[in-house]
């Protein structure tokens, strides 16, 4: 059992129905035609123990770290940066999104090894979006802070790319 | 400086501290953990993301 980088698989198809408002509201939300809203993410951690994966397609319990300060589902990340896209080529591109502030757990003890997060949308039933993996990690009265890479076409935290 | 630590803030004076680095491919990690008498009261580490979750899309020719 181990975790593993990806991009969730279901995530993909459900970019193409437009079920994730990801950064600033800039589109006209599903649920009112009037007023954009943005989705909340939050970032889950997992054991090292764990399978999390391309293959996961909702937030869940199973695997997830537990502590002193940490509570389950993780915390929300801070969203208020649009997705991006530029045009690399006559025939390529890269869209790209990365959340706008760094991802940090306060005050937790989380003694056993835990070496990835989730990415979902609980605004849409908990979604998942991505599984970003790192060195086992335990945490001890401690904080624990993931800083997100830059945010542009090369670095930034989920690209979608066409080549 | 006072440390959160299990035993409740303490002076870092009193604490021996030990710190590294990870840098690789995947991540830039640091971490720093304080000691007290041979027990670890405090760990906090903090990691940079490299890596992205890449999508790489196509369109089919007719």
């Amino acid at each position: 059992m181990a975790n593993t980088q990806s991009m969730c698989t279901s995530f993909m198809s459900q970019l193409m129905l437009g079920e994730h408002q990801l950064g600033t509201a800039t589109l006209v939300s599903r649920t009112s035609l009037t007023s954009p809203t943005t989705d909340t993410l939050k970032a889950a951690l997992y054991l090292a123990s764990a399978t999390m994966d391309a293959s996961a397609t909702v937030y869940t319990a199973t695997g997830e770290v537990s502590g002193t300060g940490y509570t389950a589902g993780g915390v929300t990340v801070t969203n208020a940066t649009a997705p991006t896209s530029t045009n690399t080529s006559a025939t390529a591109g890269v869209a790209f999104f990365t959340p706008s502030a760094s991802i940090t757990y306060t005050s937790v003890t989380l003694t056993t090894a835990f070496d990835a997060v989730l990415l979902y949308n609980s605004t849409q039933s908990n979604k998942a979006i991505s599984v970003h993996t790192f060195g086992s990690q335990t945490i001890t009265a401690g904080t624990f802070t993931l800083t997100m890479p830059a945010n542009t076409t090369a670095a930034a935290l989920i690209r979608l790319a066409t080549t | 400086m006072l440390v959160t630590t299990t035993k409740g803030d303490m002076d870092d004076s009193l604490l021996e501290k030990r710190d590294g680095t990870v840098d690789n491919d995947n991540e830039l990690t640091t971490w720093v953990e304080y000691w007290l008498e041979g027990e670890l009261v405090h760990r906090s580490a903090h990691v940079t993301l490299k890596k992205t979750a890449t999508l790489t899309s196509s369109v089919a020719s007719f």
